[in-house]
């Protein structure tokens, strides 16, 4: 069933002209607050608007992340933008389409049943009306607030969500256009800042002669606090100037990092907010044999293919700021913009355009104040920053490192009678505005607000470090405690899923174990265990089927097959990964089949885009992936020192969905990411006859691996 | 600063560059070739790839003065005469092989210079031609078989 009642977006954002506009050139503006980055959201939106109004997709247009037009929806994140903003702008569709045919009635003097809508034109009773949805939309108050109660278009009607739809954004990006990065405006200003090395460092003596020397004489500096900006006319000029400022600066308030922080068993110890979910006891825990894992995961980047970016112009007149951003909410954006810079809000325009892909909470907003502070001190002009390569690496937000142990208590008939887990993990996602959490820049410009403990997503948002923890296995009592780190050795924030990655990789790795001990096929052991879970046994039943389980033999012999499961926050898409690996002294991956349950799937192909990249990037993570640090921060600060899959290690992948259309839209964007991990780590356990705990899953840990069996 | 002529998609086109300048900034910044992109300046990524008299190079680092006579080729040269998306451009589009799109002006400009050498390749051919252009969304496998579909297309 679609669902009736109003978004948490309609809540907060509920009048219509806020979501739908009919413009004079037949064509219907959607706004919404998501913004592409990567995913296809703009096309997935559109085909839902044009199927609940009954027109041709080519009527609809998308405007994304518009703090003047759009409505505020925070954040593009956790798999949320088709089944929230899609939702909204379905109910929006439907109740402008009935108030719309309730008017028409009115002036034709018939009942809303006689009147019918073809490609937005109006007939009553098969004859043509002369009105239509532009001509009668004058008529109608569109300030009024969405009721959420219009009916809806039966899914068995519709002709346009559910089809393969190709891309609106792809044919510009073929072209070399389309993205924030591909237009400068004429006579811009070049901006690459000198980041100040940590929030507490303070910049003591600058070489500034020597660094417009290096720029070749075409080099301006803008100070503001600890805040250091090289601008220029002349691009080269100003990159050349910014790759010698860090050597012509000296800061007092350095960091001085033990070279153990840089790993997730460091967590462990840490002062921590502790925090207990679940509803077992371990002390009221069954008896019998315990099994246990415990992994772990080191912080990892976003690592955006391009630098983060933005546009900006003060008007010092009007006293307003315009901003061209390819963050993920231009809402919250806009009122992080006027907190660092001291300005009103109201004051300031933001918009998106289309970014390198970012995965989470990368340096684009953090860009976007850059600019803004130039462009105060140059008004009138456009100002473009754009961050260098050791700079999106090494001040952008990692995504945490975790360590996570989970045991289970076993029954005589070989399953779980209880689950406990321990979460170690830094916080997950410190957007500005948390507590003692400001804009990259702004740390450079007044001291740091107080320090306030950091502030996972709550519960009712899919939690930080335990989101995925809770397995919808059949396991007993759970009991899951998360010991969130006070003080995290670097800025860490939202990266695609969270601590799903690890739990799952925990979870899975552990059922993985319990099979073996069971003497049960992990396949078959993983579907007793969810008996009450049909959807979730679907797409286990399924990927065994495509990937060819029912043929994996003992393992052992360098060859493995891994399978993995989960639904994304317990509430997102139900996602089962199988891989095959070759482990000779490093790990291949030989096949990936993915098959995911998403409800409705608004644009097949879209979603499986989706699953496919989610494999890619869970492999690279569980594979290859590592931030490193040095006393003074993140010392990887380039693809060398940061290595992530490449195209000779990856192999074909086979995505599947299940099409449950009379099921609500379930997210994708993150749902393949754990399981693909989580198989790929069951995969070399089976490989080897042995697990390895820690990721990445690197040649230097099969070999050590490897050494031990020789040894033992 | 250094006057250098050379031609760009077939047109013969005058700019003046810094002694040290990398064609990346020419192109982008004086000629409207934004397909080119920076990624990393360091030639570890892939993104700003275009080709120089038929071979693939890095615009990030390879200075604007040694194209000086020779052919430039990039993206904004590969559509059709009649506007319509090329042959690589379409294969791309037919396999929907992007996620953000980022990194395929690169990918584009390096299966072009695959096909010009070896216009039927095996998978193995292409992996090894994409080896070194970085995709962040992990859109890999989509783009081994646009880079299929395009040498199946122009053959």
């Amino acid at each position: 069933m679609i669902r009736h009642e109003l978004t948490p977006s309609l809540k907060s954002n509920p009048r219509l002209n806020r979501w739908i506009a009919f413009l004079p050139d037949r064509t219907v503006r959607i706004a919404t607050g998501k913004v592409e980055i990567g995913q296809g959201i703009r096309t997935a939106l559109r085909q839902i608007a044009a199927e609940e109004l009954d027109i041709p997709l080519t009527r609809v247009w998308i405007a994304s992340g518009d703090t003047e037009i759009g409505p505020d929806e925070m954040y593009t994140t956790s798999s949320l933008s088709v089944s929230v903003s899609g939702a909204s702008i379905r109910l929006v569709a439907a109740e402008a389409k009935r108030l719309l045919v309730e008017r028409t009635a009115r002036r034709l003097n018939c009942a809303a049943a006689d009147v019918t809508v073809v490609d937005g034109s109006f007939f009553e009773a098969e004859e043509t009306t002369g009105l239509d949805y532009w001509s009668v939309a004058p008529d109608i108050d569109w300030t009024v607030k969405a009721s959420g109660r219009a009916e809806l278009k039966p899914v068995k009607d519709y002709r346009i969500v559910g089809r393969e739809t190709p891309r609106e954004d792809l044919p510009a990006k073929v072209r070399g256009k389309g993205f924030l990065h591909d237009a400068t405006p004429d006579g811009a200003l070049h901006v690459r800042a000198l980041r100040q090395p940590n929030p507490s460092a303070k910049l003591e003596r600058l070489d500034e002669a020597a660094i417009v020397k290096a720029g070749g004489g075409a080099v301006e500096i803008v100070r503001r606090g600890d805040f250091v900006a090289l601008v220029s006319a002349n691009e080269w000029a100003v990159e050349k100037a910014a790759a010698t400022a860090p050597a012509r600066a000296e800061w007092s308030g350095l960091l001085d990092l033990p070279p153990e922080a840089e790993t997730a068993a460091w967590l462990r110890g840490q002062p921590a907010v502790e925090t207990v979910y679940g509803d077992g006891r371990p002390e009221v825990a069954a008896t019998g044999e315990t099994v246990e894992v415990t992994v772990s995961r080191p912080y990892i980047a976003h690592a955006s293919i391009g630098p983060s970016a933005a546009l900006a112009r003060y008007d010092a007149d009007a006293a307003t700021l315009e901003i061209v951003s390819h963050g993920q909410g231009m809402h919250p954006l806009r009122r992080n913009l006027a907190l660092a810079l001291e300005i009103n809000e109201a004051s300031i325009h933001c918009r998106h355009a289309d970014g390198p892909g970012c995965y989470g909470h990368n340096g684009a907003d953090d860009a976007a104040l850059d600019a803004a502070i130039v462009a105060m001190a140059r008004p009138g002009q456009w100002v473009r920053s754009q961050w260098r390569r050791e700079e999106e690496f090494g001040f952008e937000p990692v995504g945490p490192a975790m360590l996570v142990t989970a045991r289970a208590t076993v029954g005589a008939d070989g399953r779980p009678k209880d689950w406990t887990t321990d979460i170690w993990s830094p916080v997950h996602v410190q957007r500005p505005g948390a507590p003692g959490v400001v804009m990259l820049a702004a740390q450079a410009l007044r001291p740091l607000p107080p320090w306030g403990p950091p502030q996972d997503p709550p519960p009712e948002r899919g939690y930080g470090g335990a989101r995925n923890a809770f397995p919808l296995y059949d396991v007993g009592p759970t009991h899951i405690r998360h010991h969130m780190t006070e003080r995290a050795p670097v800025r860490t924030s939202a990266l695609r899923g969270l601590g799903a990655l690890p739990n799952v990789f925990a979870i899975e790795s552990l059922i993985d174990e319990l099979a073996v001990k069971a003497g049960v096929d992990p396949m078959a052991y993983r579907l007793t265990l969810l008996g009450k879970v049909p959807r979730a046994q679907a797409v286990i039943e399924r990927v065994a089927e495509i990937s060819g389980w029912a043929a994996r033999d003992a393992g052992g012999a360098g060859e493995g097959l891994g399978l993995a499961f989960a639904q994304y926050k317990n509430v997102a898409a139900y996602a089962a990964v199988v891989v095959k690996v070759t482990v000779a002294e490093s790990v291949r991956l030989d096949g990936v089949w993915a098959v995911a349950d998403a409800g409705l799937a608004v644009n097949p192909n879209g979603v499986r885009n989706q699953l496919e990249g989610g494999c890619v990037q869970g492999a690279s993570w569980a594979l290859k992936e590592a931030v490193k640090l040095d006393a003074g921060g993140i010392a990887s600060r380039d693809w060398d020192s940061y290595p992530i899959l490449k195209f000779s290690e990856i192999p074909d992948i086979v995505a599947e969905i299940i099409d449950c259309p009379d099921e609500p839209t379930l997210g994708v964007g993150e749902c393949t990411v754990g399981p693909t991990a989580a198989a790929i780590g069951n995969a070399v356990a089976h490989a080897l006859g042995r697990r390895i705990h820690d990721m990445p899953l690197t040649r230097d840990r099969v070999m050590a691996t490897l050494l031990a069996d020789e040894a033992g | 600063m250094a006057e250098i002529e050379f031609k760009l998609n077939g047109a013969p086109v005058a700019v003046k560059a810094g002694d040290d300048e990398p064609l990346l900034y020419v192109l982008r910044n004086q000629l409207g070739a934004s397909s080119v992109r920076f990624g990393c300046g360091l030639e570890q990524c892939g993104c700003c790839v275009v080709l120089v008299d038929g071979a693939k190079a890095y615009a990030c680092t390879l200075p604007a003065v040694s194209v000086a006579d020779k052919l430039v080729e990039t993206v904004e040269g590969l559509a059709r005469p009649d506007g319509r998306p090329g042959p690589i451009q379409q294969a791309f589009l037919d396999e929907q092989a992007g996620q953000c799109g980022y990194c395929l002006s690169g990918m584009l400009m390096a299966t072009k210079a695959l096909l010009a050498a070896n216009p039927t390749p095996s998978r193995a051919d292409i992996v090894e031609a994409l080896d070194d252009q970085l995709c962040r969304c992990g859109a890999h496998a989509r783009i081994v078989k646009a880079v299929a579909r395009a040498a199946g297309a122009s053959t």
